[in-house]
């Protein structure tokens, strides 16, 4: 049972990470029978305070708490600064008026979820679903979750997985969160990159840092692809798309490198022919849309822990 | 008249001391008769006013955060008799008009001296040089210029300052920070940046202007003056430079001696600074800069920002801390109590440097008779509890919130004037 918020993946024990997933797993067999609804949080008010985009993590939030029976509010507030209008305390008193039992944020900038779980303004649990250029709590559960399921037996850790996460790992909140995960878990992790997509101070990380993907793509069970945007070309982040995806893609010639039993994962959403190629992304191999049906079961088993629900077999 | 009985100056030696007609009248050895009259001074020291050159008061423009009273206010709380409020109002102090009416409002506040430092550049845009010399011939008599806020990035604008100034003697104070190698940046770019994710202000960015702008200085022979130094690279630079006997000197902030970037860790915007905090070593080089003379004066970078713009998330939050009434008890504590300067190192760079390097005649002078009297009372083993809601300045970000520090200021005397007495303000309007 976790308590409080989920703010971070630091915040988590390896075995209260490993009972996450576990009551996830469970809560996943039950919405795969025919009636996917347990009535666990009936009563209880979850709002989805969305600053930023980001239709696939609202609507798996949403499914999530709807499966487990609780009230759903989308509030989608664009710009989050005092000039652009409402404060985020503002809002978030607003949201405390209104007697919401959760608040899952996602916002442009870092901090913003421990903002509102260490401030007075709301005494909501509070679930980070991504903050600035920061973590994504969640996101590293399913990822975790997704590794576990096709590589791993039900009562192991990660041990002994090799894990390479490629990409923007400087702007990515999915790689931090992963980083903290996935090691806590016993995996190995490698971070490739073009060096200007590493964070100065990545050398305090517990990783391994790569330039080359083609010296590690061999050597991996998991290949992570990140999202690269776009306009990290005009800040000369790298120099054109097409080198990029030259240097650091996922294309057929590196997924041939690939292990046997090698797992391509991808946080979605994909630039197909940028990080990664069609072949890639649809290749036996890639997990992307198990990461994407097991990130509802992650986010039930984070609301279920945080709201206190009734013990699972109670529930039933 | 005012009488100071059995004060102890910097140099430890005991003194009695007479004020009248804003000066000192009489100064003796302190009598075992002890007076009935005047104040009793019994284990406090007497030191010359303290002088900051480094000041933003917000008026014109942002006076919800602090008007030129009280920023005078906050200043003679923290036994500062003379202050140099920065040229970001709102109009800028960027002609002679707005420096004239700031240094008004200071005299009618009555404090402390309130001296207004020009802007470089036409509303601080970095493009065209603001006029100087109309400042400087101004009754505010402006002699320290910056456009601090932002820095003066464009080393032909920054050249043609440092020549221009050297007619009235004028000196260039610069925010040194590349503003290429600084876009959006929000803290100290390092391990705790890059685990919390926010975008990095790299050390290299200071470094890189002062390297830049004590070359430019050499040339042209004049006077640069490096606001709020931050870096161990930037006290090698400016300890180079001294030793070529470059025209440079450079300030420290009280909260740069004492905290660093591991405090972001929470996202509390009550950390947020610019420059941003530093690393471990950064500190205790500053500190050893301080000690050593490379850094000749602390500057409080007092700057107050009303509540909600840092009760936000910390992308939204404004940078600054208020610092003029926790700087000498700062100072004290990482300076004093770690045995790196002495008391009179002490009112060397928070009074006697401070006030030659701008220009201050009434300002930091030895105690001695007929000297102008601007001083203050300090009891430097009390301790006190820092409450934010009960600072002088309007506003109340203070990084030092419930923190005890040592050294206690019990009267303030400015232009042979009680302004704060026993620990009160006196006419204060916020009493």
């Amino acid at each position: 049972m976790i308590s409080g918020h989920l703010l971070s993946t630091a915040d988590l024990s390896k075995g209260e990470a490993l009972n996450l997933l576990s009551t996830a797993k469970e809560l996943a067999a039950i919405t795969d029978g025919p009636n996917k609804k347990l009535p666990t949080l009936r009563g209880k008010t979850i709002v989805n305070l969305f600053f930023e985009d980001s239709t696939r993590t609202r609507i798996s939030f949403e499914t999530a708490a709807k499966r487990l029976s609780a009230d759903v509010i989308n509030f989608v507030a664009k710009g989050s600064s005092v000039s652009k209008g409402e404060s985020l305390k503002d809002t978030a008193q607003t949201l405390q008026a209104m007697g919401a039992d959760a608040v899952v944020i996602r916002h442009g900038s870092s901090g913003a979820a421990k903002r509102l779980a260490d401030t007075q303004w709301i005494q909501a649990a509070i679930i980070n679903a991504g903050d600035g250029t920061h973590e994504h709590p969640t996101q590293a559960l399913l990822d975790a979750f997704t590794i576990k399921q096709h590589l791993r037996n039900d009562n192991e850790d990660l041990s002994g997985i090799k894990v390479l996460i490629v990409g923007d790992i400087l702007h990515s909140r999915v790689a931090r969160s992963n980083v903290l995960l996935l090691t806590k878990l016993g995996a190995q992790v490698t971070l490739v990159a073009p060096p200007t997509l590493l964070p100065v101070g990545v050398g305090d990380w517990p990783v391994k840092i790569s330039y080359d993907l083609d010296s590690e793509i061999g050597k991996c069970d998991v290949v992570m692809m990140l999202r690269i945007q776009l306009e990290r070309m005009a800040d000369s982040f790298f120099p054109t798309e097409r080198e990029y995806s030259r240097r650091y893609g996922l294309n057929s010639a590196r997924l041939s490198k690939l292990s046997k039993n090698a797992i391509v994962m991808h946080p979605g959403p994909m630039n197909r022919g940028l990080e990664i190629s069609a072949e890639s992304a649809d290749d036996l191999k890639s997990v992307i849309i198990d990461q994407v049906k097991n990130g509802v079961a992650v986010r039930m088993a984070v609301l279920y822990e945080l709201l206190g629900g009734a013990q699972l077999g109670e529930s039933k | 008249m005012i009488k100071i009985n059995n004060a102890q100056l910097a140099d430890g030696s005991l003194v009695d001391v007479e004020i009248s007609n804003s000066v000192i009248t009489n100064i003796n050895k302190a009598s075992a008769n002890k007076s009935v009259d005047g104040i009793d001074a019994t284990g406090k020291m007497l030191l010359p006013g303290l002088v900051d050159l480094h000041t933003h008061l917000r008026e014109p423009g942002r006076e919800d955060a602090e008007t030129v009273l009280t920023g005078s206010q906050s200043a003679v709380a923290g036994g500062y008799t003379a202050i140099s409020s920065m040229a970001n109002t709102n109009p800028v102090a960027d002609t002679a008009g707005v420096v004239e009416q700031i240094f008004r409002l200071g005299k009618a506040a009555g404090l402390c001296d309130v001296n207004p430092i020009g802007a470089v550049t036409k509303g601080l845009n970095g493009e065209q040089l603001a006029e100087l010399g109309a400042m400087a011939d101004s009754i505010a008599r402006v002699r320290i210029f910056s456009d601090d806020g932002k820095c003066v990035s464009d080393p032909l604008i920054m050249r043609r300052a440092l020549e221009y100034v050297k007619t009235f003697n004028g000196i260039i104070a610069q925010h040194a920070q590349e503003p290429r190698l600084t876009i959006n940046a929000q803290m100290n770019e390092g391990s705790v940046s890059a685990r919390i994710g926010l975008p990095g202000w790299p050390a290299i960015a200071e470094e890189a202007i002062i390297a830049r702008d004590i070359l430019l200085a050499e040339h042209v022979q004049s006077r640069l003056h490096i606001c709020h130094l931050t870096t161990a690279g930037g006290v090698e630079l400016v300890r180079w430079a001294k030793q070529r006997g470059i025209q440079v000197t450079a300030e420290v902030t009280p909260h740069h001696l004492l905290l660093t970037d591991d405090l972001v860790e929470n996202y509390d915007p009550i950390y947020k600074v610019n420059p941003p905090l530093r690393t471990q070593k950064d500190v205790m080089a500053l500190r050893e800069g301080l000690a050593e003379g490379v850094i000749d004066i602390v500057a409080t970078d007092h700057a107050p920002h009303p509540a909600e713009d840092k009760d936000c998330e910390w992308q939204a939050a404004a940078f600054g801390m208020v610092g003029l009434e926790t700087s000498l008890s700062v100072v004290i504590k990482t300076m004093i109590e770690s045995k790196l300067m002495s008391w009179s190192d002490l009112v060397d760079r928070m009074s006697v440097k401070p006030a030659q390097i701008a220009g201050y005649e009434k300002q930091g002078q030895t105690i001695s008779k007929s000297s102008p009297a601007n001083l203050i009372l300090v009891d430097p083993t009390a301790t006190w509890q820092v409450e934010r809601n009960k600072l002088k300045s309007k506003s109340k970000n203070t990084p030092f919130d419930q923190m005890k520090l040592p050294g206690v200021i019990s009267d303030v005397i400015y232009n042979g004037n009680l302004v704060v007495s026993s620990g009160k303000l006196v006419n204060g309007n916020n009493e």
